[in-house]
């Protein structure tokens, strides 16, 4: 692996090198070894997980334990009938779905899965660190909305035009908390670089959740919101609006916005690890006597990208958790629950850690 | 099952002589009304203190063809405080059949007469909205009348089908109109258990003006009775209810069986009664299951639905079926019950009840589901009984009307039991009655078990009402002769008409029957608890959002083989 690695900086040069061919080998394999293989089992430990829940026994048949279930779906979507209705906004219908999926797939470059490069020219577990990290999370988690509100109008379907509206009204409401919630663990912090948030926590000795637990708290509820999940799943609230904005969508567009879903819940999750659970970090960073839990006998860092991946497990079963305990809200009393709690709670919030910023 | 108590005869001086006329020899006490006094009489009914008859229970049609007043409106009346019921015949010609409409008497007549327009023409002057209900709009004739040829078949096309046009309130400044939105919801959506079409006009979220089409599984079951014999009647009461196919065995077996004057032997009461708790814990648990699962709670759905699994699996030990089970038979049961059948009774009391309180763990105290449900879609226990209420919707009202309590059949005077009552009338007081009457379900079986089962034979040991058993019916010349004339000519129940009622799962559950002696029904009228909670809909979720209605159609325990038969 090193000797090849070697090989292609010697024979590219050291600033496409590093600049060019590392990242496009690392997006390749956060995409296609990361993303979207989590994405598929994640569907399939969704409905495992429900099943365990709710008293059967969930997909078996495929495989073993149902394991070739997301290969035979994605078979599935990608061979079926790409139906356009005939009375849709061709254009909208068409980039509603890429526009829920290729933002948040864009997030994960600035994720820090794990530790960067020990030495000067190594390579880090992140495809790419910037000083805006937290701004561009902020920005691109916004687009989604859009494809949606597209893709609800240009069905020309009621059902869906509904399931839009809810969620445009939902997701403007949530970012709002969400958006002062990150500015905790960032006044903490003093940076916008997600690696640079991670470092500030193993300096502080303590991961933000300690201190910002009303702040992490706000940014769940407002992530779970974000990605349109039980008990805020009321855009595609299916015993109301049918299936709410995708009630049009057949094949590979209804694929995208499934995919773009739990693309979502993944991008969640990681920056809430990232920014409240200290990321790569072991538990209790600065407990001396826990340090054989860095797992450094693994190469290259590899223990902190473990500890990642189980932060991102335990929420992703979370999310799974509510889906199987909640009903779902009424759109009025989301919007309450919004305005009234959720932006006041992360407003006091930012002022009291103001105030510690300033005085302590 | 006649009442002990007849209705005073009130009378007053107002009512000319021969206008209204005590029918003599009946099972209920029944008057024959001329329906220029009809008005004035059930006002009188309803709101006279020696009368209070409350709850217009059901109307329906008869059709005589052979008398000089062909049809007859029969209305049945039920006074709640006093407990008493009291039939009104009001007969009309062929060529006037007119009555005058009750809807401002009793809100239940409203689907009730449009039911009585559809099959038999009557017209009823008043009604605001007097079209077809169960069949499609381009029907031609009206199907239960004697001379419509029940073989005959329609054509009906797209072009011919009325489009409902709700009317939003009057007197809102114009600019909030071009707001508004109409949606179809149904017949194919998945709130919708069962296919009914709700037409809603739309105000941002806020249901302004809605309006309710049923009809889309009308299989003319009342027609198909009068072309059946009495027993061959019996699957298709299966179908009418399908939640709890065996209560509805158990009503239609009865009717017929007090016709007949003979009663079930001892196992097979003690068999119904048991199953029919059952069957009612399984019609709870769809009904809550589903209302849960439109509130987004879908883990509570599949906990509601394992105990109708099992129940099942004990309903087909018995009778070889799941869903239409048909074990009821004129006189007793189809079969014996199976040898385990204790074992199996005693071994679902004990897994039944954990499933009840792990979704009243999950779910009673839970802050979203108390904000979806507490107030949503509330009625009045008063105004629940005008629109027809029975059964565990009217007792999450507050109006404790159990047909097990009031009038008891089988062997629920002889257990002690509950009528749980509630006061919210909303969604979650349904929910919660539900689950109060699981647990006494589960009571009364447990208490019956301990008796024991009684020994002996489950079918009357009448040739004349029984099939013979298999080895007689191949060895015995009159077993032989017995069985040909039970499968060709069928039961032969004397004349007479007779309304018997039993708590079905979802209300009073009532078949009214008229016999002319042969060997096939006259007429059946199905009283189903759920077309009068299905009328009252629009009313419930005019105000509220679309998730309010949503939410509350499950709680109404609407099923549509029944609503529309």
């Amino acid at each position: 692996m090193s000797g090849l690695l070697a090989a292609m900086l010697e024979a590219t040069g050291p600033t496409l090198f590093h600049y060019v061919l590392v990242p496009l080998i690392k997006i390749a394999i956060v995409l296609f070894a990361g993303v979207l293989p989590l994405i598929m089992y994640l569907v399939l430990a969704e409905r495992k997980v429900l099943g365990f829940m709710q008293a059967r026994v969930g997909p078996n048949r495929v495989g073993l334990w149902g394991l070739l279930q997301p290969i035979a779906d994605v078979m599935k979507l990608l061979v079926k009938e790409d139906v356009v209705p005939r009375r849709a906004v061709r254009w909208a219908f068409v980039l509603g779905p890429c526009l829920v999926v290729a933002p948040a797939f864009v997030i994960f470059s600035v994720i820090p899965f794990g530790p960067p490069a020990a030495t000067e020219g190594g390579i880090s577990w992140f495809v790419t660190d910037i000083n805006v990290a937290l701004l561009m999370v902020l920005a691109l988690a916004t687009l989604p909305v859009y494809g949606i509100i597209l893709g609800g109008w240009g069905s020309n379907s009621k059902f869906s035009l509904l399931g839009g509206l809810r969620s445009a009204a939902q997701m403007i409401s949530y970012e709002v908390p969400q958006g002062f919630a990150l500015v905790g663990p960032l006044l903490l912090a003093g940076t916008m670089s997600l690696v640079g948030i991670v470092e500030a926590q193993r300096d502080l000795g303590m991961w933000f959740i300690v201190p910002q637990f009303v702040a992490f708290f706000v940014f769940l509820v407002a992530g779970v919101a974000e990605s349109n999940r039980n008990p805020f799943d009321l855009p595609e609230a299916e015993s109301e609006l049918v299936a709410g904005f995708h009630t049009e969508y057949t094949g590979i567009r209804f694929a995208l916005f499934f995919l773009g879903e739990y693309a979502n819940m993944i991008v969640v999750s990681s920056v809430a690890v990232t920014l409240f659970l200290g990321g790569w970090l072991r538990p209790f960073p600065s407990v001396e006597a826990l340090s054989f839990l860095d797992l450094s006998f693994l190469p290259a860092g590899l223990g902190g990208v473990v500890w990642f991946s189980l932060k991102l497990f335990v929420f992703l079963f979370v999310y799974i958790w509510f889906r199987g305990t909640f009903p779902r809200y009424r759109f009025d009393q989301l919007m309450a629950l919004g305005w009234k709690w959720m932006i006041p709670l992360a407003l006091v919030n930012l002022f009291l850690t103001g105030l510690v910023k300033v005085w302590v | 099952m006649a009442p002990t108590v007849t209705v005073p005869t009130p009378l007053p001086e107002k009512f000319p002589e021969g206008t209204v006329v005590e029918q003599e020899g009946m099972d209920q006490p029944t008057w024959v009304v001329q329906r220029e006094v009809l008005k004035d009489l059930a006002l009188e009914l309803r709101d006279g203190p020696e009368t209070q008859f409350d709850l217009m229970l059901d109307l329906c049609g008869t059709d005589y063809p052979e008398r000089d007043q062909r049809f007859e409106a029969v209305y049945h009346l039920y006074s709640l405080p006093r407990g008493e019921r009291l039939r009104l015949k009001v007969p009309v010609t062929e060529d006037v059949p007119t009555l005058p409409s009750l809807i401002d008497v009793w809100k239940a007549c409203d689907w009730f007469e449009r039911e009585a327009w559809d099959m038999f023409g009557l017209r009823f002057d008043g009604h605001p909205n007097l079209r077809r209900i169960l069949t499609h709009e381009a029907f031609q004739g009206h199907p239960l009348r004697k001379d419509y040829d029940p073989a005959r078949r329609w054509i009906l096309t797209e072009d011919k089908i009325y489009r409902p046009h709700p009317q939003p309130p009057e007197g809102e400044d114009d600019d909030d109109i071009f707001e508004r939105m109409t949606i179809n919801i149904g017949p194919s959506h998945p709130a919708m258990h069962g296919t009914f079409r709700v037409v809603a006009t739309l105000d941002g979220e806020t249901i302004v003006a809605s309006e309710v089409e049923i009809g889309y599984l009308h299989r003319c079951f009342e027609k198909m009775a009068e072309t059946h014999t009495w027993q061959q009647v019996i699957p298709y009461t299966d179908r009418l209810n399908y939640c709890s196919s065996f209560i509805n065995n158990v009503a239609y077996c009865k009717t017929v069986e007090t016709m007949l004057g003979i009663e079930a032997p001892p196992r097979a009461v003690w068999a119904r009664t048991i199953l029919s708790e059952f069957s009612r814990i399984m019609d709870h648990c769809v009904a809550n299951g589903s209302t849960l699962v439109d509130a987004g709670a879908l883990t509570n759905f599949w906990y509601m639905f394992q105990p109708r699994e099992e129940i099942y699996g004990l309903l087909e030990a018995c009778s070889g079926a799941r869903l239409t089970v048909s074990y009821g038979r004129i006189g007793g049961l189809s079969a014996d019950l199976p040898p385990d059948f204790e074992a199996r009774c005693r071994r679902l009391l004990e897994i039944i009840p954990p499933f009840i309180d792990d979704v009243d763990g999950l779910i009673a105290k839970n802050r979203i589901w108390l904000d979806r449900s507490v107030g949503v879609a509330a009625i009045s226990g008063e105004e629940a009984v005008n629109w027809g209420w029975t059964g565990p919707c009217l007792r999450a009202s507050g109006v404790g009307y159990d047909v097990r309590k009031a009038h008891p059949y089988d062997l629920y005077d002889t257990v002690d039991w509950e009528v749980p009552i509630f006061h919210g009338g909303d969604v979650h007081d349904r929910y919660r009655v539900r689950m109060a009457e699981i647990r006494q379900s589960l009571s009364i079986i447990r208490q019956l078990l301990d008796r024991g089962m009684p020994e002996g034979p489950v079918i009357v040991d009448d040739p004349h009402i029984a099939l013979p058993s298999k080895e007689a019916c191949y060895n015995q010349m009159e077993s032989m002769i017995y069985h040909f004339k039970l499968i060709m000519d069928g039961i032969q129940v004397p004349p007479g008409e007779r309304y018997s009622m039993v708590e079905g799962a979802n209300g009073e559950l009532g078949f009214y029957i008229v016999s002319d002696g042969g060997g096939k029904p006259y007429r059946v009228k199905v009283r189903p608890p759920c077309f009068p909670m299905m009328s009252t809909f629009s009313r419930l979720i005019e105000g509220g959002t679309v998730s309010d209605a949503v939410v509350s159609l499950g709680g109404l325990n609407v099923i549509a083989g029944e609503l529309e038969r």
